[in-house]
This record gives C-alpha cells, structure tokens and sequence, in this order.
C-alpha cells in the first residue's frame, strides 16, 4: 500500500469538497493504521530502551561521576571528570588485564573456531548414529557456564583433580601440573573450558554451512583430479565464509564478556593472572563498590565489542556489493 | 552419496571416541555425584555403589534455589515471548519505515556486555526496590531472551504467506485477531525454539543474580552453585549432586531438540 500520487491528490483537493474529506479520512485512517502496527512493536522497544538503552546513558554519565557506596546513603554523585578513566586506564592492572584479554579471546577463538571446523569436517560424512552423535555434542554448550566451570575447577584441581591424577597415573608428571595455581597455567586452564563450552556452537553453525555446498562441486573437482586440500581450498573454504564470519565474530563478543566461567574456575586469580576487562569492571563496581570506576572499564568493554561488530558488518556489506 | 559400508562404521568409531572424549566432563559430574561424601578421589571411576546422600544434601540446602531459578525461568519465558511475538509480527508483516533502524537495534542490543546492564541497573534497582526481588530477575534475565526471540521469531514469521494474512485481513479480521488466530497458531514451533532457549538463557544466568541480589532471598541455583563452591569444597558429591539438577533442563532441551525444533 503506497502513498496515491501528488497528482491525484492536487486533483481531488481543490474544489471537490466530499472527495477532500474523504481524502483527510483516508490519510487519519492511515495514520491511525501506521499507530496501530507500531503498537505491536511498542513493548518491546520500550523493553529495549529501559533495559539496553538507558543502562548504556547511565553508564556514560556514571563514569563521570564519582559513584561509590555513600552515593547510595547521601544520594549525591559528583562530577568529576575524566578521572574515573585516567585512574581505570593508567592503573598497571589495565595493562595486564588487556592482554589477559586479548589471550583469552584469541586462544578461546583460534581453539573452538579450529576444532569446531574439525569436528564440523567430520560430522559432514554420513554413518550410522551421525546425526545422534552430532546431537549429543550440542550438551557443552547447552549447560550453565557455572555448572561447567565447576565441573572443570573440580577436575583441575592439582591434588584432587583427575586430570593430574591420570597424568602422574600415566607417570607424565610427577608432581602434577598446577593448573589452577600457577599464573600462566591458569590462564590456560581458563581458555581450554572456554574452548570447551564453544566447539558445539562452532560445529554447529560451520555444518549448517557444509550442508549448504552443492555436492556436485565435489564432484567435479573430484573428477578433474582435485585431492581433498585442493577442494578444501578452492570450494570448502571460499563458500564456508558467511558462516566462518559469524562464528568468529559472535565468539568474539561472546569471548569478551564471559565472566562465569572465569569468576568460577580461579576467580581471576591467581595474582590477577586471569582478570579480564569484564571480570575486573565486575570486581570494581561490585567488589570495590566503585561505580563510576567500574563504568568507566564497562564501557571500554562495550566500546570494544561494538566496534568488533560494527567492524564485521561493514565488511560484510562491502562483499555483498562487490 | 553412497559409502563402503565398513568406512561408515569406522567413522561411527571415531565419533563416539570423540564424543566420549568431549562428553567426558559431563560423565564425570555425573560419577562424582554418586560418590560418598568427602574431598577425595577414593570414588573411582565408577559409581560402582552408588551413592544418593550428595543428592539429599543439595535438595535439602539448594531444593529452594531450583524452585527459583524454576520461577524466574519461566517469568522470564512468559515475559519475552510476550513481548517479542507482536514485535516479530509486526517487523515480519507490516511495511513500516524505521523498521530497519529496530532492527539494527535489536542487533546492537545482543552485543552489549552484561556487566555494563548490571552496572547501570544496580543503582536504578536500589532506587526502585527491585533488588532481590522476582520481578528484578525476570526482568534483567529477558534482556538475553527478548532480542533473540524476536530474531527467531520474525525470521520464521516471514515464511508465512502474505495472502493468508491479507485473506484474513479481507474477511473483516481485525489486527489483534489475524496476529492471535492466523499468525500465531502458524509459529507455533518459533514460539517454542524461543520459549525453550528463552528459559535456558535464564536458568543459566550468573552475572544477574551474583549483581542484582544482596540476600539470599531469590536466590537461583547458579549463585547457589557459586556460594556452594566457597563454602562446601569437602563435600564435592552435593556440590555435583546440585550441578547435575541444574544441568536438567539443558539434558531435556537437547531430547526436545532431537524430536521437533531444530
């Protein structure tokens, strides 16, 4: 239904008195009809605004103030600059703490992406229970992270952990591997149940990918003597780029602001050895009761996982207009 | 395509070893539930007398945190689809200007950080007696389902024909009704896909109950979970006990799942 044409309207409004009324009648109604489709709409943007909008405004105005615990008795926040970012941004933790979450992030992509692909390759072959096995691979994902952090914190711990006792079992380590109390083992032990808990996701969307390729391009390259790297370079891959851009892109945002796994497995210890930006926005707002401060590191965050996003869907435009 | 068959059964081999390796957390939880009581590795690696005392100690300190995160869970379910079905609705069947900046907003929303919502919500909560209450969790817990339904939702919606609409519109149905007895009985499987990832994305929630809860009056079963870790490390069968009963309704999604939606 489009507008009638500015000729017919000139027309009819002129001298017909009853065609113009009848005219201001149709357009009320169809402003009365545009109101009534926004009103289906109208909760869940009011829902949007309240719950996305308004903590994104409270949070920049927060970070100008300085927002702690008497704010909540004296009800006062005063203004005070950019001091809650320069004191974020030249602390020596931030400095630490990005590049813990750049590790985190990029050891947690390259991992999952990596054996999501695997995975995804394999379950692309058709035998008996395939599908049912591919089904049950969804569970990792499907669980609450604090029930998977548990899980692992459970069996990486040094003296009780299975997994140190089937290394001394298989006489691999002597003494154990520290995997929750030494610094950089942390680390890892953090990004491997991270790895964990996103191959499913990754498998997932990469074979709903796989699907979509003509097997008869296989085929063909098959029969001009292509091996299976060569079809792996030349069509697997080129044709899996939709799908590799969201489930690196969506890891990314997701990487970035996963705290449960973190708070449950070492507590972004030990020694801050595994507090990212958003495990130490958390510690600042509400273990330090510094709001502002915490604000302050939370839009940082937020900055940089718009910015990863806005990133991929401008690159997504450019290839669908080449 | 066709295979030797004794390549399949290979394949079948190697994927359950996969499996297996992958799935091996979640047997272990399982197996360190059905242990005695204690710190120890005495269990083994099989609960070769099982043992249910783990799960009377977590129903008795953690049966109420289930009943809440149950509540919140489906306050949470009633509350998105509530306001995502009309939403998707509309983004899928009216042509309306702005509804591309809607949807970019609805895009932008799935990417904002939990802790910076909680950040700016834990104030305006204090202000509007919304800590520890039922109602601030739902809330806050919807702000994962509400824009993924909608997506959900408005993609399935677009496949429904736009004549049976328009025919219904044409028989003098009005707006409300074309939405509840045309589009809605047709979304039946969206509706459930969002209802069920819905209630998963809430019972999992952490980082709204660790922030926007000071007592332990609503409590979920996740923070339960957390606050069992300080405090019960000597009693790792209850801790798993209480991780296994959290882990249901993922296990019943994934059969659920298997069956109709995906």
């Amino acid at each position: 239904m489009t507008d009638p044409s500015p000729v017919l309207r000139k027309g009819t409004g002129q001298d017909d008195g009853v065609a113009s009324a009848g005219h201001r009648g149709a357009a009320r109604s169809r402003s009365g009809e545009r109101l009534a489709q926004w009103m289906f709409i109208a909760p869940a943007a009011a829902y949007l605004l309240l719950f996305f909008g308004y903590p994104i405004l409270r949070n920049a105005v927060m970070s100008f103030q300085e927002y702690t615990t008497t704010t909540f008795y004296t009800g006062s926040a005063p203004f005070v600059g950019l001091r809650n970012y320069s004191e974020v941004l030249s602390s020596d933790l931030f400095s630490t703490t990005v590049a813990t979450t750049v590790l985190f992030t990029a050891g947690s992509i390259v991992g999952q992406f990596a054996l999501g692909l695997a995975f995804a390759l394999f379950f692309q072959r058709r035998f008996p229970l395939g599908g049912l096995l591919r089904s049950l691979l969804l569970l990792p994902w499907l669980l609450p992270l604090v029930v998977s952090g548990t899980t692992w914190k459970w069996m990486l711990d040094p003296d009780t952990g299975v997994v140190n006792a089937a290394l001394r079992g298989l006489h691999l380590s002597s003494s154990g591997v520290p995997w929750l109390t030494g610094p950089s083992q942390a680390l890892g032990s953090v990004i491997l149940v991270n790895i964990w808990v996103g191959i499913p996701f990754n498998t997932a969307i990469l074979y709903s990918g796989l699907r979509n390729i003509p097997a008869h391009l296989y085929e063909a390259a098959e029969l001009d003597g292509a091996g299976p790297v060569a079809s792996f370079r030349h069509i697997t891959w080129p044709l899996l780029r939709p799908q590799v851009g969201v489930v690196l892109v969506l890891g990314v945002v997701y990487t970035l602001k996963v705290l449960d796994i973190i708070l449950v497995v070492t507590g972004g210890g030990p020694a801050n050895a595994t507090d990212t930006i958003a495990t130490q926005a958390y510690a600042l707002s509400f273990q330090q009761f510094e709001f502002g401060r915490g604000a302050a590191l939370s839009n940082v965050l937020l900055v940089i996982s718009l910015t990863s996003a806005l990133v991929y869907l401008r690159a997504v435009q450019r290839a669908r207009n080449v | 395509m066709k295979r030797a068959p004794g390549r399949g059964r290979s394949s079948t081999v190697i994927g359950l070893i996969l499996l297996a390796v992958m799935l091996f957390p979640v047997y272990w939880t399982v197996n360190a539930s059905l242990q005695p009581a204690g710190n120890t590795l005495h269990g083994g690696w099989f609960p070769a007398h099982p043992d249910l005392s783990g799960y009377v100690t977590a129903l008795h300190d953690q049966g109420g945190n289930l009943v809440t995160s149950l509540v919140v869970s489906l306050g949470s379910v009633v509350l998105s689809l509530g306001l995502a079905a009309p939403a998707a609705h509309a983004l899928a069947h009216f042509p309306l200007r702005g509804i591309n900046l809607v949807l970019f907003g609805i895009l932008i929303a799935q990417m904002v950080p939990s802790i910076a919502v909680a950040n700016a919500l834990y104030g305006a909560y204090q202000d509007l007696g919304l800590l520890d209450s039922y109602a601030g969790l739902v809330l806050a817990d919807s702000t994962a389902g509400v824009p993924f339904a909608i997506i959900i939702m408005r993609s399935f919606m677009r496949s429904i024909p736009r004549e049976i609409i328009d025919a219904a519109r044409l028989d003098g149905a009005g707006r409300l009704r074309v939405f509840r007895s045309v589009v809605l009985p047709m979304s039946t499987n969206a509706l459930i896909t969002a209802a069920v990832f819905t209630f998963l994305f809430t019972w999992s929630d952490f980082l709204f109950a660790l922030t926007l809860t000071t007592t332990d009056t609503v409590r979920p079963i996740t923070l339960g979970i957390y606050q069992y870790l300080g405090a019960h490390t000597n009693q790792w069968n209850a801790v798993m006990a209480t991780s296994v009963m959290a882990s249901v309704p993922a296990a019943v999604l994934l059969v659920v799942a298997q069956r109709r939606v995906i």
